[in-house]
Protein backbone atom coordinates (compact mmCIF):
# COMPACT_ATOMS: atom_id res chain seq x y z
CA UNK A 1 0.00 0.00 0.00
CA UNK A 2 1.27 3.47 -1.19
CA UNK A 3 1.18 6.09 1.98
CA UNK A 4 3.42 8.97 1.98
CA UNK A 5 4.85 10.61 4.58
CA UNK A 6 4.04 14.29 6.05
CA UNK A 7 7.34 14.51 7.89
CA UNK A 8 9.80 16.73 6.36
CA UNK A 9 13.29 16.03 5.89
CA UNK A 10 14.29 19.61 7.39
CA UNK A 11 12.73 18.57 10.35
CA UNK A 12 14.73 15.58 11.04
CA UNK A 13 16.74 15.40 14.08
CA UNK A 14 19.30 12.67 12.48
CA UNK A 15 20.31 12.12 8.81
CA UNK A 16 23.20 9.85 7.46
CA UNK A 17 24.15 8.80 4.11
CA UNK A 18 25.06 5.07 4.59
CA UNK A 19 27.21 3.72 1.60
CA UNK A 20 26.60 0.63 0.55
CA UNK A 21 29.10 -2.33 1.87
CA UNK A 22 28.27 -0.02 5.25
CA UNK A 23 26.42 -1.36 7.95
CA UNK A 24 24.47 1.35 10.22
CA UNK A 25 23.70 0.89 13.91
CA UNK A 26 21.22 3.83 16.21
CA UNK A 27 18.92 3.26 19.21
CA UNK A 28 15.61 4.71 18.10
CA UNK A 29 13.69 5.70 20.88
CA UNK A 30 9.83 4.72 21.47
CA UNK A 31 7.78 7.15 19.64
CA UNK A 32 10.67 8.21 17.18
CA UNK A 33 9.99 8.08 13.37
CA UNK A 34 12.93 6.61 11.28
CA UNK A 35 12.84 6.74 7.60
CA UNK A 36 14.78 4.84 5.01
CA UNK A 37 15.54 6.22 1.80
CA UNK A 38 16.37 4.64 -1.27
CA UNK A 39 18.67 7.57 -3.15
CA UNK A 40 18.89 6.04 -6.45
CA UNK A 41 16.55 2.95 -6.49
CA UNK A 42 16.48 -1.07 -5.87
CA UNK A 43 19.10 -1.26 -3.62
CA UNK A 44 18.17 -3.65 -0.75
CA UNK A 45 18.38 -2.50 2.51
CA UNK A 46 18.85 -5.31 4.90
CA UNK A 47 17.93 -4.30 8.15
CA UNK A 48 17.43 -6.31 11.97
CA UNK A 49 16.04 -4.93 14.95
CA UNK A 50 16.79 -5.79 18.42
CA UNK A 51 15.02 -4.76 21.90
CA UNK A 52 17.51 -1.87 22.88
CA UNK A 53 17.41 -3.27 26.68
CA UNK A 54 17.75 -6.47 25.96
CA UNK A 55 18.67 -8.11 22.44
CA UNK A 56 18.14 -11.08 23.06
CA UNK A 57 14.52 -10.23 21.96
CA UNK A 58 14.42 -9.68 18.44
CA UNK A 59 12.39 -9.00 15.02
CA UNK A 60 11.18 -12.20 14.21
CA UNK A 61 9.99 -12.59 10.55
CA UNK A 62 8.00 -15.71 11.10
CA UNK A 63 6.03 -13.88 13.59
CA UNK A 64 5.86 -11.06 11.96
CA UNK A 65 3.57 -12.52 8.62
CA UNK A 66 1.82 -14.99 10.71
CA UNK A 67 0.49 -12.26 13.14
CA UNK A 68 -0.45 -10.00 10.17
CA UNK A 69 -1.53 -12.96 7.96
CA UNK A 70 0.44 -11.88 4.96
CA UNK A 71 3.49 -12.27 3.76
CA UNK A 72 4.60 -9.14 2.30
CA UNK A 73 5.48 -6.00 4.36
CA UNK A 74 3.80 -2.56 3.83
CA UNK A 75 2.52 0.96 5.50
CA UNK A 76 0.30 -1.04 8.29
CA UNK A 77 2.59 -3.77 8.76
CA UNK A 78 4.02 -4.50 12.27
CA UNK A 79 6.89 -5.95 12.90
CA UNK A 80 6.88 -8.51 15.92
CA UNK A 81 9.57 -9.80 18.16
CA UNK A 82 10.64 -12.99 18.00
CA UNK A 83 8.69 -12.45 21.70
CA UNK A 84 5.35 -11.96 19.57
CA UNK A 85 5.67 -7.80 20.96
CA UNK A 86 4.78 -5.28 18.69
CA UNK A 87 8.78 -3.48 17.85
CA UNK A 88 7.51 -1.05 14.66
CA UNK A 89 4.79 -0.18 12.78
CA UNK A 90 5.84 0.77 9.01
CA UNK A 91 3.61 4.14 8.84
CA UNK A 92 4.70 5.39 5.40
CA UNK A 93 5.96 3.31 2.14
CA UNK A 94 6.36 4.86 -1.18
CA UNK A 95 7.99 1.92 -2.69
CA UNK A 96 4.75 -0.86 -1.57
CA UNK A 97 6.16 -4.21 -0.89
CA UNK A 98 9.17 -5.48 0.92
CA UNK A 99 11.07 -8.59 1.55
CA UNK A 100 11.01 -10.53 4.86
CA UNK A 101 11.85 -14.34 3.75
CA UNK A 102 14.90 -13.99 1.66
CA UNK A 103 17.15 -13.12 4.30
CA UNK A 104 20.63 -11.28 3.50
CA UNK A 105 23.81 -12.80 1.40
CA UNK A 106 26.47 -14.04 3.20
CA UNK A 107 29.63 -15.10 2.19
CA UNK A 108 28.67 -19.01 2.71
CA UNK A 109 25.26 -17.78 1.12
CA UNK A 110 26.98 -16.69 -2.40
CA UNK A 111 29.09 -19.41 -3.08
CA UNK A 112 25.89 -21.61 -2.62
CA UNK A 113 23.16 -19.03 -4.82
CA UNK A 114 26.03 -17.68 -7.28
CA UNK A 115 29.60 -20.06 -7.80
CA UNK A 116 31.95 -21.41 -5.14
CA UNK A 117 34.50 -19.05 -5.60
CA UNK A 118 32.23 -16.26 -4.79
CA UNK A 119 33.15 -17.00 -1.07
CA UNK A 120 35.30 -13.94 -0.29
CA UNK A 121 33.01 -11.10 -1.83
CA UNK A 122 31.84 -8.85 0.76
CA UNK A 123 28.31 -9.75 2.19
CA UNK A 124 25.69 -8.61 4.54
CA UNK A 125 26.24 -10.82 7.66
CA UNK A 126 29.96 -9.45 7.55
CA UNK A 127 28.89 -6.01 7.65
CA UNK A 128 26.47 -7.24 10.88
CA UNK A 129 29.58 -9.14 12.22
CA UNK A 130 32.19 -6.17 11.88
CA UNK A 131 28.95 -3.98 13.63
CA UNK A 132 28.42 -6.38 16.29
CA UNK A 133 32.38 -6.91 17.18
CA UNK A 134 32.92 -2.76 16.59
CA UNK A 135 30.14 -2.28 19.11
CA UNK A 136 31.11 -4.94 22.32
CA UNK A 137 29.26 -3.14 24.44
CA UNK A 138 26.03 -4.15 23.15
CA UNK A 139 26.91 -7.92 24.04
CA UNK A 140 26.03 -9.44 20.71
CA UNK A 141 27.82 -11.86 18.44
CA UNK A 142 26.73 -14.22 15.38
CA UNK A 143 24.15 -15.61 17.70
CA UNK A 144 22.58 -12.76 17.46
CA UNK A 145 22.41 -12.44 13.32
CA UNK A 146 19.34 -14.20 12.39
CA UNK A 147 16.56 -13.16 9.84
CA UNK A 148 15.95 -9.83 8.67
CA UNK A 149 13.32 -7.27 6.76
CA UNK A 150 15.10 -6.60 2.75
CA UNK A 151 13.64 -3.74 2.71
CA UNK A 152 13.08 -2.16 -0.97
CA UNK A 153 13.15 -5.98 -2.34
CA UNK A 154 10.57 -7.77 -4.03
CA UNK A 155 9.99 -11.68 -3.15
CA UNK A 156 6.86 -13.01 -4.76
CA UNK A 157 5.15 -15.92 -3.59
CA UNK A 158 2.99 -17.90 -6.13
CA UNK A 159 -0.12 -19.82 -5.12
CA UNK A 160 1.44 -23.22 -6.05
CA UNK A 161 4.30 -22.70 -3.15
CA UNK A 162 7.05 -20.95 -5.90
CA UNK A 163 9.61 -17.85 -4.97
CA UNK A 164 10.58 -15.70 -6.84
CA UNK A 165 12.90 -12.89 -7.22
CA UNK A 166 11.48 -10.25 -9.10
CA UNK A 167 12.78 -6.48 -10.83
CA UNK A 168 12.82 -4.06 -7.94
CA UNK A 169 9.77 -2.16 -7.47
CA UNK A 170 11.53 0.52 -5.65
CA UNK A 171 13.36 3.68 -7.69
CA UNK A 172 15.28 6.90 -6.57
CA UNK A 173 13.46 8.59 -3.70
CA UNK A 174 11.17 6.07 -2.93
CA UNK A 175 11.21 5.35 0.99
CA UNK A 176 9.69 3.37 4.46
CA UNK A 177 8.94 5.05 7.57
CA UNK A 178 8.58 3.23 10.91
CA UNK A 179 7.17 4.53 14.09
CA UNK A 180 9.02 2.79 17.27
CA UNK A 181 6.61 1.24 19.56
CA UNK A 182 9.35 0.05 21.99
CA UNK A 183 13.19 1.27 22.11
CA UNK A 184 14.49 -0.33 19.41
CA UNK A 185 18.35 -1.07 18.00
CA UNK A 186 18.24 -0.56 14.34
CA UNK A 187 21.22 -2.64 12.40
CA UNK A 188 21.19 -2.18 8.59
CA UNK A 189 23.44 -3.44 6.57
CA UNK A 190 23.62 -1.68 2.81
CA UNK A 191 23.90 -4.45 1.14
CA UNK A 192 27.26 -4.65 -1.11
CA UNK A 193 25.54 -7.67 -3.35
CA UNK A 194 27.33 -7.45 -6.76
CA UNK A 195 25.62 -10.65 -7.95
CA UNK A 196 22.05 -10.10 -7.93
CA UNK A 197 19.89 -8.20 -11.13
CA UNK A 198 17.76 -7.07 -8.42
CA UNK A 199 20.12 -3.74 -7.98
CA UNK A 200 21.46 -3.93 -11.93
CA UNK A 201 24.70 -5.37 -9.96
CA UNK A 202 24.76 -1.74 -8.81
CA UNK A 203 24.98 -1.77 -4.87
CA UNK A 204 23.92 2.04 -4.37
CA UNK A 205 23.61 4.86 -1.14
CA UNK A 206 20.65 4.93 1.18
CA UNK A 207 19.73 7.77 3.53
CA UNK A 208 18.51 6.82 6.93
CA UNK A 209 16.11 10.06 8.64
CA UNK A 210 14.71 10.06 12.40
CA UNK A 211 12.10 12.26 13.70
CA UNK A 212 12.13 12.80 17.44
CA UNK B 1 17.73 -44.71 -0.17
CA UNK B 2 17.76 -47.11 3.04
CA UNK B 3 20.20 -49.39 3.66
CA UNK B 4 17.46 -51.62 5.46
CA UNK B 5 13.98 -51.65 5.42
CA UNK B 6 14.43 -52.20 8.73
CA UNK B 7 14.62 -49.14 11.53
CA UNK B 8 17.14 -49.54 14.05
CA UNK B 9 15.17 -47.29 16.25
CA UNK B 10 11.21 -46.78 16.95
CA UNK B 11 10.05 -44.20 19.31
CA UNK B 12 6.87 -42.29 19.61
CA UNK B 13 7.01 -38.70 20.80
CA UNK B 14 3.39 -37.78 22.47
CA UNK B 15 1.77 -34.93 21.46
CA UNK B 16 2.47 -31.52 22.96
CA UNK B 17 5.38 -32.49 24.40
CA UNK B 18 9.64 -31.87 23.49
CA UNK B 19 12.30 -33.82 22.51
CA UNK B 20 16.24 -33.53 21.34
CA UNK B 21 19.04 -35.87 19.86
CA UNK B 22 21.88 -35.69 17.96
CA UNK B 23 21.42 -37.49 14.19
CA UNK B 24 25.08 -38.73 12.58
CA UNK B 25 25.47 -37.97 8.97
CA UNK B 26 24.91 -40.77 6.61
CA UNK B 27 21.27 -41.78 9.16
CA UNK B 28 17.95 -41.55 7.69
CA UNK B 29 15.68 -39.75 10.43
CA UNK B 30 11.54 -41.09 9.55
CA UNK B 31 9.06 -38.81 10.89
CA UNK B 32 5.23 -40.43 10.91
CA UNK B 33 2.42 -38.75 11.54
CA UNK B 34 1.07 -41.26 13.71
CA UNK B 35 -2.91 -40.70 14.23
CA UNK B 36 -3.09 -37.68 10.98
CA UNK B 37 -3.15 -34.24 11.65
CA UNK B 38 0.33 -33.93 13.91
CA UNK B 39 2.46 -30.86 13.60
CA UNK B 40 5.92 -31.03 14.21
CA UNK B 41 8.00 -27.90 14.72
CA UNK B 42 12.14 -28.42 14.33
CA UNK B 43 15.15 -26.37 14.74
CA UNK B 44 18.92 -27.82 13.57
CA UNK B 45 22.12 -26.87 14.35
CA UNK B 46 25.84 -28.21 14.26
CA UNK B 47 26.80 -30.20 17.54
CA UNK B 48 30.38 -29.19 16.55
CA UNK B 49 29.53 -25.41 16.11
CA UNK B 50 26.17 -24.79 17.16
CA UNK B 51 26.40 -21.24 15.45
CA UNK B 52 26.06 -23.00 12.70
CA UNK B 53 22.08 -23.21 12.35
CA UNK B 54 19.28 -24.31 10.19
CA UNK B 55 18.48 -21.18 8.31
CA UNK B 56 14.74 -20.18 6.57
CA UNK B 57 15.77 -17.79 4.44
CA UNK B 58 19.04 -19.69 2.70
CA UNK B 59 16.53 -22.78 2.14
CA UNK B 60 14.21 -21.35 0.26
CA UNK B 61 15.81 -18.89 -1.94
CA UNK B 62 18.49 -21.52 -2.73
CA UNK B 63 15.45 -23.60 -3.84
CA UNK B 64 12.65 -20.79 -5.27
CA UNK B 65 10.70 -22.45 -2.77
CA UNK B 66 7.89 -21.20 -0.08
CA UNK B 67 7.65 -24.75 0.33
CA UNK B 68 9.18 -27.95 1.44
CA UNK B 69 9.05 -31.37 0.02
CA UNK B 70 10.68 -34.09 -1.79
CA UNK B 71 14.17 -33.44 -3.26
CA UNK B 72 14.58 -30.22 -1.25
CA UNK B 73 17.75 -29.87 1.28
CA UNK B 74 17.79 -27.96 4.41
CA UNK B 75 20.58 -25.82 4.55
CA UNK B 76 22.50 -24.23 7.64
CA UNK B 77 23.61 -20.64 7.56
CA UNK B 78 27.43 -21.60 6.68
CA UNK B 79 25.79 -23.17 2.89
CA UNK B 80 25.99 -26.36 3.92
CA UNK B 81 23.35 -29.16 4.01
CA UNK B 82 21.86 -30.03 7.30
CA UNK B 83 19.78 -33.09 5.99
CA UNK B 84 18.02 -33.99 2.08
CA UNK B 85 14.10 -34.87 2.12
CA UNK B 86 14.56 -37.84 0.38
CA UNK B 87 10.92 -39.17 1.18
CA UNK B 88 7.77 -37.04 1.65
CA UNK B 89 4.22 -38.10 1.32
CA UNK B 90 2.53 -34.69 1.65
CA UNK B 91 4.01 -32.69 -0.90
CA UNK B 92 3.86 -29.18 1.48
CA UNK B 93 5.27 -28.49 4.73
CA UNK B 94 5.21 -25.01 6.14
CA UNK B 95 9.00 -23.36 7.45
CA UNK B 96 7.35 -19.40 7.75
CA UNK B 97 5.14 -19.74 10.13
CA UNK B 98 7.24 -19.78 13.21
CA UNK B 99 6.01 -21.69 16.50
CA UNK B 100 3.16 -20.51 19.30
CA UNK B 101 4.17 -19.16 22.35
CA UNK B 102 2.28 -19.50 25.83
CA UNK B 103 -0.21 -16.41 25.30
CA UNK B 104 -1.23 -18.00 22.10
CA UNK B 105 -1.75 -21.17 23.59
CA UNK B 106 -3.78 -19.83 26.41
CA UNK B 107 -5.88 -16.91 24.23
CA UNK B 108 -6.42 -20.20 21.66
CA UNK B 109 -7.29 -23.34 23.90
CA UNK B 110 -7.24 -22.06 27.77
CA UNK B 111 -4.83 -22.49 30.06
CA UNK B 112 -4.10 -26.17 31.50
CA UNK B 113 -1.79 -26.00 34.38
CA UNK B 114 0.26 -29.43 35.32
CA UNK B 115 -0.89 -29.22 38.31
CA UNK B 116 -4.43 -29.77 37.19
CA UNK B 117 -3.71 -31.61 34.05
CA UNK B 118 -0.17 -33.71 34.71
CA UNK B 119 1.05 -34.53 31.31
CA UNK B 120 -1.58 -33.20 29.58
CA UNK B 121 -1.03 -29.75 30.85
CA UNK B 122 -0.88 -27.30 27.89
CA UNK B 123 2.60 -26.91 26.24
CA UNK B 124 3.82 -24.31 23.66
CA UNK B 125 6.38 -24.77 21.23
CA UNK B 126 7.98 -21.67 22.21
CA UNK B 127 8.93 -23.03 25.81
CA UNK B 128 9.80 -26.48 24.31
CA UNK B 129 12.07 -25.28 21.94
CA UNK B 130 13.77 -23.18 24.85
CA UNK B 131 13.83 -26.46 27.07
CA UNK B 132 15.62 -29.03 24.38
CA UNK B 133 17.96 -25.80 23.32
CA UNK B 134 19.66 -25.10 27.29
CA UNK B 135 20.35 -29.06 27.30
CA UNK B 136 23.25 -27.73 24.61
CA UNK B 137 23.85 -24.67 26.10
CA UNK B 138 21.72 -22.98 23.78
CA UNK B 139 19.13 -20.32 24.42
CA UNK B 140 17.16 -17.19 22.44
CA UNK B 141 19.54 -15.77 20.92
CA UNK B 142 20.06 -19.04 19.14
CA UNK B 143 15.80 -19.64 18.33
CA UNK B 144 15.31 -18.82 14.80
CA UNK B 145 12.42 -19.50 12.17
CA UNK B 146 11.77 -23.32 12.66
CA UNK B 147 10.37 -26.03 10.35
CA UNK B 148 6.52 -27.25 10.88
CA UNK B 149 6.53 -30.66 9.31
CA UNK B 150 3.21 -32.17 7.96
CA UNK B 151 1.63 -28.45 8.15
CA UNK B 152 0.33 -26.86 4.87
CA UNK B 153 0.69 -22.70 5.07
CA UNK B 154 -0.71 -21.27 1.48
CA UNK B 155 -0.56 -17.75 0.31
CA UNK B 156 -2.96 -15.75 -2.78
CA UNK B 157 -1.48 -13.81 -5.08
CA UNK B 158 -1.93 -10.63 -2.97
CA UNK B 159 0.34 -12.39 0.01
CA UNK B 160 -2.22 -13.43 2.28
CA UNK B 161 -1.85 -16.93 4.27
CA UNK B 162 -4.12 -19.61 4.78
CA UNK B 163 -3.49 -22.67 7.10
CA UNK B 164 -5.06 -25.71 5.32
CA UNK B 165 -6.75 -28.45 8.06
CA UNK B 166 -6.75 -31.60 7.46
CA UNK B 167 -3.47 -31.91 5.67
CA UNK B 168 -1.68 -34.47 6.99
CA UNK B 169 -3.12 -37.95 7.35
CA UNK B 170 -2.13 -41.40 9.35
CA UNK B 171 0.43 -42.74 8.23
CA UNK B 172 2.27 -40.00 6.11
CA UNK B 173 5.95 -40.14 6.09
CA UNK B 174 8.71 -37.89 5.24
CA UNK B 175 12.35 -39.21 5.04
CA UNK B 176 15.25 -37.05 5.96
CA UNK B 177 18.58 -38.35 4.93
CA UNK B 178 21.60 -36.44 7.35
CA UNK B 179 24.49 -34.93 5.41
CA UNK B 180 26.00 -34.12 8.50
CA UNK B 181 25.98 -34.34 12.06
CA UNK B 182 22.61 -32.40 13.49
CA UNK B 183 21.44 -31.76 16.63
CA UNK B 184 17.79 -31.84 16.26
CA UNK B 185 15.46 -30.22 18.50
CA UNK B 186 11.90 -31.00 17.87
CA UNK B 187 8.45 -30.44 19.34
CA UNK B 188 5.07 -31.99 18.68
CA UNK B 189 2.92 -29.17 19.55
CA UNK B 190 0.43 -27.28 17.77
CA UNK B 191 1.32 -25.31 14.47
CA UNK B 192 -0.01 -21.91 15.20
CA UNK B 193 -2.20 -21.23 12.87
CA UNK B 194 -4.13 -24.29 13.93
CA UNK B 195 -7.71 -23.08 15.31
CA UNK B 196 -9.16 -26.41 16.00
CA UNK B 197 -11.38 -25.84 19.17
CA UNK B 198 -9.48 -28.76 21.10
CA UNK B 199 -5.75 -28.18 21.85
CA UNK B 200 -4.48 -30.52 18.98
CA UNK B 201 -2.45 -32.83 20.73
CA UNK B 202 -1.16 -35.86 17.91
CA UNK B 203 2.20 -38.42 18.40
CA UNK B 204 5.11 -38.36 15.81
CA UNK B 205 6.77 -41.91 15.90
CA UNK B 206 10.36 -41.21 14.40
CA UNK B 207 12.62 -43.86 13.21
CA UNK B 208 16.35 -44.30 12.57
CA UNK B 209 17.86 -46.15 9.56
CA UNK B 210 21.22 -46.11 8.06
CA UNK B 211 21.33 -44.58 4.94
CA UNK B 212 22.84 -45.81 1.66
CA UNK B 213 25.33 -44.53 0.19
CA UNK B 214 24.85 -40.97 -1.50
CA UNK B 215 25.85 -41.13 -5.20
CA UNK B 216 26.87 -38.28 -7.87
CA UNK B 217 23.10 -38.87 -9.11
CA UNK B 218 21.54 -38.32 -5.83
CA UNK B 219 17.79 -36.36 -6.88
CA UNK B 220 18.41 -33.81 -3.96
CA UNK B 221 22.09 -33.57 -5.10
CA UNK B 222 21.59 -32.51 -8.77
CA UNK B 223 18.00 -31.37 -8.02
CA UNK B 224 19.38 -27.40 -8.68
CA UNK B 225 22.93 -25.92 -9.13
CA UNK B 226 22.72 -24.23 -5.39
CA UNK B 227 22.05 -27.76 -4.01
CA UNK B 228 24.95 -28.92 -5.87
CA UNK B 229 27.32 -26.60 -4.62
CA UNK B 230 25.92 -26.70 -1.14
CA UNK B 231 26.81 -30.71 -1.43
CA UNK B 232 30.05 -29.62 -2.31
CA UNK B 233 30.40 -27.37 0.31
CA UNK B 234 29.64 -29.66 2.93
CA UNK B 235 32.33 -32.56 1.60
CA UNK B 236 34.66 -30.29 1.83
CA UNK B 237 34.07 -29.78 5.66
CA UNK B 238 33.80 -33.61 6.00
CA UNK B 239 37.47 -33.64 4.01
CA UNK B 240 38.66 -31.66 6.65
CA UNK B 241 37.18 -33.54 9.57
CA UNK B 242 38.68 -36.48 8.41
Amino acid sequence: MIKESELKPENASFRETVPAGDYFLKVVKAGETVRILDLEGNQAADTLFYNAHNPTERYSAVDTIREQGNVYLTAGSKLMSSENNVMLEITADTCGRHDTLGGACAAESNTTRYALEKKCMHACRDSWLVAVTEHEELGMTKRDITHNINFFMNVPVTADGGLTFADGISDAGKYVELKAAMDVLVMISNCPQLNNPCNAYNPTPIEVLVWS
Amino acid sequence: MLQSAAPLYDDLIPGGSHWSFIMRRGHVLRLIDETGGANVGMLMYNPENPLERYNMPDTLKNQHTFLLTKGHVLLSDMGRVFASIIRDDLGWHDTVSGTCNADQVEKRWGKKTYQEAHNHYHRNGFSSFLNELAKYGLGKKDLTANLNWFSKVKTDDDGNMAYVSDHSYAGATVDLRFEMDTIVVLHTCPHPLNTTPDYPRHPLRYQLFKAAPVTDADPCKISSPEATRAFANTALYHMMQS
